[in-house]
């Protein structure tokens, strides 16, 4: 039985790359994409729990009610830039510019805090005058899909808050700035599931 | 360092400042228009739907080429991959949902007809 | 201060409970007294709870699973002894199982078999397995692969408590509205149902992830896609799977809970609710889920029907089209769940055809696996045993299938005991016949020892006669018209066949036993069944080119492939006989205790929010969270093992397999 006796130094050169990082970037990007396929779909299920309840008011208030789109059109806004101040921010880290990004990331901060406001608000003016998630089927899905993408903006806001705390710390490293680019995955993300709701509920609750 | 700042431009590359610009004016045109075209009221009933979910997807686009920086040749990589199966799937849950529910609504819930 | 929770939520008044809680609380002393005497907490931690090696995730996943198939197969043996019963005519013909604990040990047995014993097996192989199939040390993220087992722990030990502490959901394992809502199901059961769900469908998720990035991005130079072993594409196409269908359970049971909990109307009678939503949704999850299950299991039999045939697996291409097939399809079948709930005849006529037309890619995948054994030199050992016994059956029970697929005869067979026997025999004669397969073929690979023959063959008899005993009564008690989930029948004339159904139920515990007296035989005779080279199969993939157990770093040096069945060809070539000079440096992750941690805070904040104790929830979310954003805090996650101790390691391991062939 012969021995396999490949050219030593060769592999060994060829097994040193090989053990070292298998594009860990790469994989953690591609990792957190795929969980954000998943929550695609999560959001798809609420998208169409609100699309079959959309008309079961149980008598009480429905969209034209309860609406005002211009509120809207300024939530749309505040994360609208958001999602353009967190490109500038992107684009600094990637030029290695510290201070540049982490004010960036300040103002999508902002920007984010903006839309919260907007959006508690606004539940808390329909709780009050009794068009609560407990009120109809209607305004049960308009609450859990409203609020639960109001939910990722808030865990994205934290985990905002953390990585700048990771850069304060340690600067614009590798693994930094793979956090960074997760976290930009996921802001965008959330900007586009922000144009189905706006177009779903508010626009064609409207018409 | 800077040779990973290097390792990371190769793959999902983000964008310049044009790029972003761009994306952002388009989205806040696509924003304003189907706003202001249901706010003054003067859609045709019936075809407030069909604007809007088409507004709603050329900005969806929009996002995908100037925010998630997805380009030909993406669609070529794992991440676009799984994308055009998440596609699917959100496709057939949508429409597989919305065909299933009006069929059992209008034979199971004579007084609840779901209006869309 | 404590919610809902009183003293009152311990079932004094049910003696069969109590027994049963006794028990385990005895049990669970045992273990923990046997685990102090012995000095192990430091090496049960260290080596084990935060351990971050796949190999041994996995191996904890299996012995979850078969902990939990002892319960869930106690409501079994439940279930048929109580309906036996009240045929006999024990308490007036009621049977001995107050119809309220009847409801709970159903629901149970049907969570416990789907979430806690299938998934975590499946799980488990799949991490066991995979990493070495691809020539990687270990998958994409480790340290979430620790969290997912962990995660799936804390709702195995809700479920557990539920026995002890309050009451189990009374719905059936899929718990529909309006009696899951509040208004019907006032107690804390159906909360027990949604939270041990939600904590371990998390880790199920994020198992997913893990898997396709450690499949798409890990795999050895050489290994392209179309080389990859088959229970890798399958592993890759179910978890693809779990990613695409959990997230709609997850949505579903989050809106049952705000219903519950914050009264809103989703699902409920009133207020505009729309129970057929529920199901639905729960469905458009469901089905997938069950090829989530039976996917892996297909590539368990195509990896054991092509080594004990010694001939490469028949139809690669077309296993691999057939695998994907399935998977695009498992999404658009899913009504054929509720047929009946009046949808009317052309969407049932779309979701009938499209049904049948799934059942031809899993044909082609029986004809592939009977053409790989035709001409081949088949060994009879355990492993394919199982195979065999699953073409067989899986074989009837996809044709009953078939038959349910078409609408006008599922009027007449749903929810009958005909629509419980043929889900029993896919998933008995697919998913558990796999496991079986699987635990036999991989055990040596995991433990160094394989395990004992003749106990694996008696373990599979028992299965496969006990199968038929148990189902066949059932199929033929369905056509008689037997609604399922009744606590007992008032028709005389299935006295007989509940009776054999009783009786295969007792082959089946048979088998059972046989299972467990085989691995701790196996451990006592290990020095005796030892598999001294790694390859006690004459395997044709990768894992088998690493010693048993294999180090923890998997490869020395990572291999390079040049075609399919990567270590056949190597064995054809001539595998080396000793040890390479020098090694490189190989970089490998450090074990953590923040999964354990996390889960642990993930159990509690699940047993609070179901007694309604809301500090203690607050207390333990905010704590989760605080924890895993100090763990990202954590830089001291990786080192370096240098390469003299690679070469230390292979050394040995050459100098035994030397001593072996000597």
């Amino acid at each position: 039985m012969t021995v396999q006796s490949p050219v030593i130094g060769d592999h060994l050169h060829h097994g040193a790359e090989h053990e070292h990082h298998h594009d860990v970037a790469g994989t953690t990007t591609l990792g957190f994409w795929i969980y954000l396929m998943s929550d695609c779909v999560l959001f798809a299920a609420l998208f169409c729990a609100f699309a079959v309840l959309r008309g079961q008011t149980a008598g009480g208030p429905g969209a034209k009610d309860l609406f005002d789109l211009s509120y809207v059109a300024v939530e749309t806004t505040f994360l609208l830039l958001s999602s353009f101040t967190y490109g500038m921010a992107m684009i600094s880290a990637e030029r290695q510019r510290r201070s540049a990004t982490l004010a960036w990331l300040g103002i999508t901060l902002l920007m984010g805090l903006g839309f919260m406001g907007m959006e508690l608000h606004e539940f808390g003016e329909l709780i009050e005058k009794g068009a609560g998630p407990d009120r109809s089927a209607f305004l049960s899905s308009f609450f859990t899909l409203v609020g639960t993408h109001g939910l990722h903006v808030t865990a994205g806001m934290i985990w905002m808050v953390t990585l700048i705390t990771h850069i304060l710390r340690r600067g614009l490293t590798e693994a930094n700035i793979t956090r960074l680019t997760c976290l930009s995955l996921f802001w965008h993300f959330l900007d586009i599931v922000w144009i189905g709701v706006f177009t779903t509920v508010y626009l064609l609750g409207a018409s | 360092m800077s040779a990973h700042a290097h390792a990371n431009e190769n793959h999902g590359s983000h964008g310049d400042v044009k790029s972003y610009m761009i994306g952002f004016f388009l989205s806040v045109v696509l924003t304003a228009l189907p706003f202001g075209l249901v706010m003054s009221g003067s859609l045709p009933s019936g075809t407030a739907g069909p604007v809007c979910f088409a507004f709603a997807a050329v900005q969806i686009v929009v996002h995908l080429i100037y925010f998630l920086h997805m380009n030909p040749k993406s669609s070529r990589s794992w991440n676009g991959a799984a994308f055009v199966f998440t596609l699917v799937v959100l496709a057939i849950l949508l429409v597989g949902t919305l065909w299933v529910m009006y069929h059992m609504n209008l034979n199971m819930m004579p007084g609840m007809m779901s209006s869309q | 201060m404590f919610g809902k929770l009183t003293l009152e939520a311990i079932p004094y008044h049910e003696p069969i409970i109590m027994i049963t809680v006794a028990g385990m609380i005895l049990g669970g002393l045992a273990l923990l007294s046997a685990i102090t005497y012995f000095k192990l907490w430091k090496p049960l931690w260290s080596n084990w709870l935060t351990s971050i090696d796949h190999k041994n995730i996995g191996i904890m996943y299996i012995i979850l699973a078969l902990v939990m198939l002892l319960r869930g197969f106690a409501d079994a043996l439940m279930m048929r002894s109580q309906q036996l019963s009240a045929a006999i005519g024990v308490n007036g013909g009621h049977g001995y199982l107050p119809p309220e604990h009847y409801d709970q040990v159903f629901s149970a047995h049907g969570v416990i078999m789907i979430f806690f014993m299938a998934m975590p097996f499946i799980v488990g192989l799949m991490n066991l397995v995979v990493p070495l199939q691809i020539g990687a040390r270990d998958v994409a993220f480790p340290y979430l692969n620790n969290l997912s087992l962990w995660l799936t722990a804390a709702g195995a030990i809700l479920i557990n408590v539920s026995l002890a502490v309050g009451e189990f959901a009374r719905t059936g394992w899929l718990a529909f509205p309006p009696l899951s809502e509040a208004a019907y199901s006032p107690g804390v059961g159906v909360d027990y149902y949604i939270w041990a769900l939600q904590i371990s469908g998390l880790g199920t998720l994020l198992a997913g992830v893990n898997m396709i990035t450690t499949i798409l991005k890990m795999r050895a130079p050489g290994l392209t896609m179309m080389r990859l072993p088959i229970f890798t594409w399958t592993t890759l196409c179910a978890n693809m799977l779990i990613v695409a269908a959990f997230p709609i359970l997850t949505a579903t049971l989050a809106m049952l809970s705000l219903d519950r909990y914050l009264g809103m109307h989703f699902f409920t009678n009133d207020g505009g609710g729309n129970a057929m939503l529920y199901i639905n949704l729960i469905w458009a999850w469901g089905h997938p889920e069950v090829y989530i299950l039976i996917l892996p299991c297909f590539g368990i039999f195509s990896e054991v029907v092509a080594t004990f045939s010694s001939k490469k697996l028949f139809g690669y291409k077309s296993m691999v089209y057939a695998t994907i097939c399935i998977t695009v399809l498992s999404f658009m079948v899913w009504l054929h769940h509720f047929f009946t709930m009046g949808s009317g005849a052309n969407v049932n006529a779309f979701f009938g055809i499209s049904t049948m037309i799934i059942s031809i890619p899993t044909g082609v995948k029986i004809f592939n696996w009977l053409f790989t054994m035709y001409r081949g030199r088949v060994r009879f050992e355990t492993p394919i045993l199982w195979a065999m016994g699953f073409l067989v059956t899986f074989t009837i029970g996809g044709m009953t299938g078939v038959l349910t697929a078409v609408p006008g005869a599922d009027f007449v067979l749903h929810n009958s005991l005909f629509l419980v026997a043929h889900f029993h025999n896919v998933i008995i004669g697919g998913v558990v016949f796999g496991v079986m397969a699987g635990l036999n073929y991989w055990f040596p690979k995991a433990f160094g020892f394989k395990l004992h023959e003749g106990l694996g063959k008696l373990s599979f008899w028992c299965w496969l006669i006990g199968y038929y005993l148990a189902f066949t009564p059932l199929y033929i008690l369905g056509l008689m018209g037997a609604t399922r989930r009744m606590n007992h029948f008032d028709n005389p004339q299935y006295l007989p066949y509940l009776i054999v159904a009783m009786v295969g139920a007792l082959v089946i515990f048979a088998g059972i036993g046989s299972t467990i007296l085989q691995i701790v035989y196996s451990v006592w005779q290990r020095k005796t069944l030892a598999d001294l080279t790694g390859d006690p199969w004459d395997g044709r993939t990768l894992e088998w080119a690493t010693s048993s157990p294999p180090a923890f770093y998997n490869f020395a040096r990572t291999p390079v492939v040049h075609g399919r069945d990567a270590f056949w060809e190597e064995k054809q070539e001539g595998l080396p006989t000793a040890p390479e000079p020098a090694y490189a440096e190989i970089h490998m992750p450090r074990n953590t205790g923040t999964g354990v941690i996390l889960s642990a805070a993930a159990a509690v904040l699940g047993f609070a929010l179901i007694w309604h104790i809301w500090w203690l929830a607050i207390l333990a979310f905010a704590g989760a969270i605080v924890v895993a954003i100090g763990h990202s805090f954590n830089e001291n996650r990786d080192y370096y093992v240098q390469g003299d101790e690679v070469a230390r390691t292979e050394g040995a391991y050459y100098q035994k397999l030397g001593t072996q062939e000597a």
